[in-house]
């Protein structure tokens, strides 16, 4: 594992080559101009631009591909965020008249960060994560992937790994890019269960009716609390850490044999007396997703975007495949500087024989260059952002066929 | 938009008949006729302490309790705006008819409108108080009367067929309080994209299947209220670019200004004691006139040398309005985080950069006001690492005791307070932690804003933050200015005009 030969100072070589070589620029704009459907959806969408010595840049707003792939050849930034599509280029913003430079639209988007689960985790604490309190994130992206899909009705969900210590989602449906504050807000609010901060204790509390989605959302984190909770956290496992559980209960609970009940609840699956719902209360607080509000609700808040780099491991931030959730590994994510190494490396017998073959084409030394990215490590996240291009693509055409079918342009 | 009537014993002749035919409306329409200057005024102030009483209510009491209710129905009469289908209009009246009253209702919403619609903060307060009084007057309509509203309005939400409800009758059933196994099959439901029913989703109140939510006909009302505050947020937006021709008009100008202005009471954003306060002095003073939330983030500061973004803003502001200077603050918050994780250099970076935003010093240079107790208690509630909120609404009951205590509050004091919690009273139990902390009887005033609680609290101890009486954000009170006048039949009377703002401003500071 190469991962270990990442060094923050190496940055500045390694970066103008992937850069050049690796980034999927042509995906990227891709992803970003939605098929061309409203016009200047590219050139009006602000990037902001994080560079050496914590130069921040915002309002970064470019009119092609070729544009911005020749401008953060030229930058070199450490970190990359997306922000809004706003009324008019940002670049241009400031020639704007006050009050009418607005943001339009943006994905709908989610940040799931380690550290605020670090009242529930017994392994890590702060930046650090480790294989046993990585299920969080699984348990996360499970329960919100299966909201946002069935009840809201978005299809268009991309997962990224934000490249330390947590996961982004971007929710691409055009739906969900017109939603206003008010919307995200709500949406964010009908997704959390685990409320309140360092003066509340109890941060899960249930009542009757207990609503459809947390019926579903617990299915999902029963799954794994056995493994996760029970063995992994260790939360019975000390006096400390059982105490904590038992700051949890109702006081009239607490008379009964302690150690015995939970065990038992825990493991049986008991339908809960009417007002007991405790222990569906414990795993919640425990496990349920906890995200920032904040992140979501604003139409104009910036994120880190997908295949940036995080400057202090190294790893790219890179899609997960849904499907192999329950495989994916946070440390086999590849680094910036691994990718590079194995550029070097010499090419096989068959990538020879391909761009031989290419060679005959008329852009062929910048498409050899462009396709770089599929002798590394990078190549099967790009394939999985394609995928996900090629979803949003097909719904577009069965947009465009309804549209014109209602409009009756057979 | 037709006001489509079926009143038979509406008095009036049928034209006006038409007009208010129905004692709640979208205000779709404009009123199109002449008014006198005073009635302007009047109806324009009235509505303006109805919207106030609304406000004040939401804070103190749950929006569909039974108080709430009474106390608003006492103000509406009080007013003579139009509150409930008059059963029967043959009975003699006394004071405005109902037809006058639902006139009344019309001419000052719009007029309001003007007042309202120029920033982003008075289009909020505004669309929210709106709403809440829209919900309230909804909520005692007749479900005949639903029905009838929402065809004039031409609100075509889709109801579900009956197999589709047998499907999902489980799911509706536990997705609501208002359904049960009974009324599942007697009431319909209603369809509607989860854009048209926010406040049913964020609370999780409904059954929401992709993307749409199912709403029982009971709860049609939350659907509605969403419809009207974007009708009215767009209408305020359009407004907003006509108004250089109504400012334009003389007689109208200072009016409509001193009502913008008036709502906002004190905000101390201005203060008078700027630099009397030195930074020696922020641990004593925290102990002895902070507010209880202030209090809290000034412990969690020096506790660990660092603040989160909320706690910075919240905390940050209040410093702004107890005096510190921009180069005290940034004094201040570096010499703190310097001493945890973050060195100078970062600080100045990443930091001191929105302490300056906060003084009006970078970006778009608002100079941004102290949090008020409302802004605290209802937006940005605080999660995990938080310190900011306020206490007797964000935190544990358990650990409001303690800390209560770990202060010296007696035990009697401590579950008067938490009694006051329970009903929500959250302004109130803070101004009885002042009474204790000062050991007075009545505090004397009406707690709205930790800045107040901190500039009275200094009052009584005669300290150097009470400076002078803050100046409020509004124009000079016309009876002061000079005479100078310009001449014009419909001007309005100094007197008058003196009459009114001092009628306003007497009402807005006993809030």
């Amino acid at each position: 594992m190469t991962s270990a030969d990442y060094d923050q100072a190496s940055l500045p070589d390694l970066l103008p080559l992937y850069y050049h070589r690796l980034f999927p620029f042509s995906q990227y704009h891709r992803w970003l101009n939605y098929g061309g459907v409203t016009k200047n959806y590219f050139q009006n969408r602000e990037f902001s631009f994080t560079l050496k010595d914590d130069i921040y840049v915002r309002y970064q707003s470019f009119s092609t591909q070729n544009e911005l792939e020749k401008e953060m050849q030229k930058m070199n930034p450490y970190k990359i965020d997306i922000g809004a599509v706003y009324s008019h280029r940002p670049n241009q913003h400031n020639t704007v008249k006050s009050g009418s430079f607005q943001a339009l639209e943006k994905e709908l988007v989610f940040d799931i960060d380690m550290t605020d689960y670090d009242d529930v985790r017994s392994c890590c604490s702060g930046a650090d994560i480790c294989p046993k309190c990585w299920t969080l994130m699984t348990i996360a992206i499970r329960v919100l992937d299966r909201a946002l899909r069935y009840d809201f009705g978005f299809q268009h969900c991309l997962w990224v790994y934000s490249g330390r210590r947590g996961v982004h989602c971007w929710v691409c449906d055009e739906a969900a890019r017109k939603l206003s504050v008010a919307a995200r807000s709500a949406v964010a609010e009908y997704l959390s269960l685990v409320k309140g901060g360092e003066e509340t204790v109890r941060k899960v509390v249930l009542s009757d009716p207990i609503h459809p989605f947390i019926t579903e959302s617990l299915t999902v984190v029963e799954r794994y609390f056995p493994q996760y909770a029970l063995l992994g956290q260790d939360i019975l496992g000390s006096k400390e850490a059982v105490d904590k559980v038992l700051a949890l209960l109702p006081e009239d609970i607490l008379f009964l044999s302690k150690h015995a009940l939970i065990k038992t609840t825990f493991f049986n699956q008991t339908t809960a007396k009417k007002g007991h719902y405790f222990e569906m209360e414990i795993m919640l607080q425990y496990c349920y997703p906890r995200l920032d509000v904040n992140v979501s609700k604003g139409v104009n808040h910036l994120l880190k975007s997908p295949f940036s780099v995080h400057p202090k491991t190294g790893r790219i931030s890179v899609p997960i495949d849904l499907k192999e959730l329950d495989r994916f590994d946070p440390f086999d994510v590849p680094t910036i500087s691994l990718i590079c190494k194995e550029l070097d490396q010499p090419k096989t017998e068959k990538e020879q024989e391909d761009t031989m073959e290419n060679e005959n084409e008329k852009e062929a030394g910048e498409q050899r260059k462009r396709r770089d990215y599929k002798r590394t490590s990078l190549a099967k996240y790009v394939k999985l952002f394609d995928k996900f291009l090629e979803g949003m693509a097909h719904s577009r055409k069965g947009e465009l066929l309804k549209n014109s079918d209602l409009q009756k342009n057979f | 938009m037709q006001f489509y009537s079926r009143r038979k014993k509406l008095i009036g002749n049928s034209q006006t008949e038409q007009l208010y035919g129905h004692c709640l409306q979208f205000y779709g329409q404009p009123p199109i006729e002449n008014i006198s200057l005073s009635e302007f005024e009047t109806f324009a102030v009235d509505r303006l302490k109805l919207l106030k009483t609304v406000e004040n209510l939401g804070v103190s009491y749950v929006k569909t309790s039974e108080q709430y209710t009474k106390k608003l129905d006492v103000e509406f009469s009080n007013l003579n705006f139009p509150y409930k289908i008059e059963a029967d209009d043959r009975k003699p009246q006394t004071g405005p008819s109902e037809y006058e009253k639902r006139r009344k209702d019309h001419i000052s919403h719009f007029i309001l409108r003007l007042a309202y619609c120029q920033t982003e903060d008075l289009r909020r307060w505004f669309i929210q108080q709106e709403i809440d009084l829209f919900r309230y007057r909804f909520k005692d309509l007749p479900s005949k009367n639903i029905t009838e509203f929402l065809q004039y309005n031409n609100l075509h939400y889709h109801t579900i067929s009956v197999d589709e409800k047998t499907n999902l009758m489980e799911k509706l059933i536990k997705s609501s309080f208002a359904v049960s196994g009974s009324t599942v099959d007697c009431q319909d439901f209603y369809k509607v994209p989860f854009q048209d029913a926010l406040d049913l989703v964020r609370t999780r109140k409904v059954y929401l299947k992709g993307g749409y939510v199912y709403i029982p006909h009971q709860d049609v009302v939350t659907i509605i209220l969403n419809d009207f505050r974007t009708r009215l947020s767009k209408a305020l937006a359009l407004t907003a670019r006509s108004l250089p021709a109504v400012q334009s008009d003389e007689r109208l100008q200072p009016l409509l200004n001193h009502l913008s202005h008036a709502y906002v009471g004190q905000d101390y954003s201005i203060q008078k004691s700027i630099g009397k306060i030195s930074l020696e002095q922020i641990d004593p003073l925290s102990a002895k006139s902070y507010p209880l939330c202030m209090r809290q983030l000034h412990r969690g500061l020096r506790d660990s040398h660092h603040l989160r973004h909320g706690g910075r803003m919240q905390y940050g502001l209040f410093l702004k309005g107890i005096g510190l200077t921009l180069d005290q603050a940034l004094q201040f918050w570096r010499s703190e985080f310097v001493k945890g994780k973050v060195d100078a250099d970062k600080f100045d970076k990443a930091y001191a950069y929105s302490i300056r935003h906060m003084f009006g010093k970078e970006g778009k240079r608002t100079d941004y006001t102290p949090y008020s107790c409302m802004k605290v208690i209802l937006s940005n509630p605080p999660s995990q690492g938080d310190q900011h909120g306020c206490p007797f609404r964000h935190s544990d009951p358990e650990l409001l005791k303690q800390k209560l205590q770990s202060y010296k509050v007696s035990p009697s004091g401590i579950s008067q307070i938490l009694e006051l919690v329970k009903g929500m009273h959250y302004q109130l139990a803070c101004q009885k932690y002042f009474e204790l902390t000062h050991s007075i009887e009545d505090s004397g005033f009406s707690l709205n804003h930790p800045n107040q609680y901190f500039m009275e609290s200094q009052k009584l101890l005669g300290g150097p933050g009470a400076g002078v009486k803050v100046e409020v954000k509004r124009e000079d009170n016309p009876a002061t200015k000079p005479p100078h006048q310009t001449s014009g039949p419909g001007n309005l009377p100094q007197e008058v005009a003196a009459e009114i703002t001092e009628d306003l401003d007497s009402f807005f500071q006993d809030a």
